[in-house]
């Protein structure tokens, strides 16, 4: 009986997945420039949203410094395109790898000597700027002039990853389902289990016998390299890449922007949140540049930013979905999503 | 030879004074609360603004306005304190995180807002001087704020060692259920605890105004350098946050002097990298945090 209905809720809750992408798709058929370009860069956000969410959410570990995953993929691309004329592809794929080391190796520096919470988050901080400054001497890679991508032509050239907006868009799309798809695939897999167990209690893990230390690097890792991906995408829409704008601290920012507001741990919570706190910062930046106010921008994102953590703690999804529950509570029991709520 | 590297060593010990007492605010905040203020920069930005008023436009001695910027900045901090960070202390890191962030983009927008983004330099008469001793050649500014700092740092420490406040202070952040047992005022300890740090970082803008243009920018920089020095020294201790600062200051400055001035900026990451390869809690951090 309990598997009939869990099976009825799954496919309910893939339906509606499908529903959200399917009626994001036909969005992205009609709308005009302006909402394409600002929903690829909410979807892009989405997916690195859902590669934090992974880390923190599922494995227990904070980063705040995602931005130098998001540079390293977003590099690997663009030299390898720009400078040996290499399909996106390939760079995608070695950004990820080499991002995945990185993250790996930062992660066997700290949890080696089980360093963890609050250092190892200031730990990716340090890297992430070190890297931007790095970067931004070192000639090769553009230096603080950063890398341009030749203009797209409007002809689709799906081997090169070239297109218009439009087709950036839906590649975007694509990116984010699959990000909320494997996040739930992830967290219902025996990793996704593991690393909950870490995340939940270290010690309780490791006596069950899960090798913590080796689930922490790896969780690490591959948040670091999907978080890579996302970059190169986004390296590739903006058509151009400094090393301040692609591994700044505003990176990192908006990076965990989405999974917070929107709701740790959730499948669909980087999405709502992105899709809240992106044209937020964007409608403010305007607004901001209508009135001549500069700084007008951060104090109305700052002040959103405090606000949602202060009344919505446990983000945006969350909310939604208990209150879709309160409607539904009487007539049909215990409401399946409000576990995933709590897990 | 010799006395260039002497100067530039001195040079960066007395900058690290000043970048100790940053890191002491934080880490002040940090041992006591378990928060980590990342608009802690902003707090340095708005002493250097506190010093651009007075030193710039009423001519106040440096000291007087490092005292201003500390009463200031004190009253700023326990009112950020009892209205904001005070329901945020029990929460997750990622959530204080995002409420700090959101701090730091409302204060840095405050800052451009009112003054615009463009440098204001607070040169002086004071910026120009210099002091001789023996084959050292100093700036007397640097002299000012490194004297201040090292003075409020021993005078801190030794506040927070013998005075009753200070030994509630420690109680609360050895054991804070322990210190409400025991009749401890928590909230009144942790609003002063943040009003201090702030004051710290306030008191360290206004020493070194004169050696900075006031710039709203600057607040990242400074948030990231705390951290650095901060984890360098071992998070949440005292004489760490000062060691680091000593550290970086030098260290910045040697770098300044063999490598090219972005090395500067990247040698304290660098060094960071290096010392949690070796010791990973800083080099006086507690065991667990």
């Amino acid at each position: 009986m309990q598997r009939t209905s869990d099976q009825a809720s799954d496919i309910k809750r893939w339906g509606a997945g499908a529903l959200v992408f399917a009626a994001l798709a036909v969005v992205g058929g009609m709308s005009n420039a302006y909402v394409i370009s600002l929903l690829t860069i909410v979807l892009l956000f989405t997916f690195m949203g859902q590669s934090w969410n992974l880390m923190l959410g599922i494995g227990g570990q904070l980063s705040i410094g995602h931005a130098l995953f998001v540079g390293i993929g977003a590099y690997a691309v663009a030299i390898l395109n720009i400078k040996y004329g290499v399909t996106p592809w390939i760079g995608l794929l070695l950004g990820a790898v080499i991002a995945g080391f990185v993250g790996a190796v930062l992660a066997w520096l700290s949890f080696r000597f089980e360093v963890r919470g609050i250092y190892f988050a200031l730990l990716t901080i340090a890297a992430a700027e070190f890297a931007r400054i790095m970067f931004g001497g070192w000639d090769y890679v553009g230096g603080m002039q950063g890398l341009f991508y030749q203009a797209p032509s409007s002809a689709i050239d799906l081997g090169m990853l070239r297109g218009d907006a439009r087709f950036y868009y839906f590649v975007a799309l694509a990116l984010a389902a699959i990000g909320v798809a494997g996040t739930e695939l992830i967290s219902r897999s025996y990793w996704g289990y593991v690393w909950r167990a870490m995340r939940d209690d270290d010690e309780a893990a490791r006596a069950l016998g899960v090798r913590t230390f080796r689930h922490k690097v790896l969780v690490v890792s591959i948040s670091a390299a999907t978080a890579a991906i996302g970059g190169g995408v986004l390296g590739l829409v903006q058509g151009a890449i400094f090393p301040d704008s692609i591994m700044g601290m505003a990176i990192s920012v908006d990076v965990l922007i989405g999974p917070v507001v929107g709701g740790l741990g959730t499948a669909f919570g980087p999405l709502v949140g992105s899709m809240a706190a992106i044209p937020l910062h964007h409608a403010m930046g305007a607004l901001g540049d209508a009135l001549g106010l500069p700084g007008l921008n951060s104090v109305a994102y700052g002040a959103v930013l405090i606000l949602v953590v202060w009344f919505l703690p446990d983000g945006i999804w969350p909310s939604i979905v208990r209150l879709y529950g309160a409607i539904q509570l009487p007539a049909r029991g215990p409401i399946p999503q409000l576990r995933k709520v709590e897990e | 030879m010799l006395s260039l590297w002497l100067n530039v060593i001195a040079g960066g010990v007395l900058i690290g004074l000043v970048y100790g007492l940053v890191a002491l605010g934080l880490t002040i905040i940090f041992g006591v609360m378990r928060v980590v203020n990342f608009a802690h920069g902003e707090m340095v930005v708005f002493g250097i603004y506190i010093g651009y008023w007075t030193v710039r436009i009423w001519d106040v001695p440096i000291v007087l306005a490092a005292a201003i910027a500390a009463v200031v900045m004190f009253v700023f901090g326990y009112l950020l304190e009892t209205l904001v960070v005070k329901r945020f202390v029990n929460r997750p890191h990622h959530y204080q995180f995002i409420v700090f962030i959101g701090l730091s983009l409302l204060f840095s927008g405050v800052l451009l807002m009112s003054f615009g983004p463009d440098p204001r330099p607070t040169a002086s008469q004071l910026s120009f001087q210099t002091v001789s001793v023996g084959p050292l050649t100093l700036d007397w500014a640097r002299i000012q704020a490194a004297a201040t700092a090292g003075l409020l740092i021993a005078a801190l420490g030794a506040y927070l060692k013998y005075s009753a406040f200070g030994r509630s202070l420690r109680g609360a952040a050895n054991n804070r259920l322990g210190g409400l047992v025991v009749g401890l005022n928590i909230p009144r300890v942790y609003a002063v605890t943040f009003g201090i740090g702030t004051a710290c970082a306030g008191v360290a803008g206004a020493l070194i105004s004169p050696l900075f243009d006031a710039q709203p920018y600057l607040a990242v920089d400074f948030t990231l350098l705390a951290f650095v020095t901060v984890i360098v020294g071992g998070l949440g201790s005292f004489g760490g946050a000062l060691l680091g600062g000593l550290t970086i200051g030098v260290a910045e400055a040697i770098a300044a002097l063999m490598f090219t001035p972005s090395m500067k900026t990247a040698l304290p990451y660098a060094l960071l990298i290096i010392i949690l390869i070796f010791r990973p809690r800083g080099f006086f951090g507690a065991k667990d945090i």
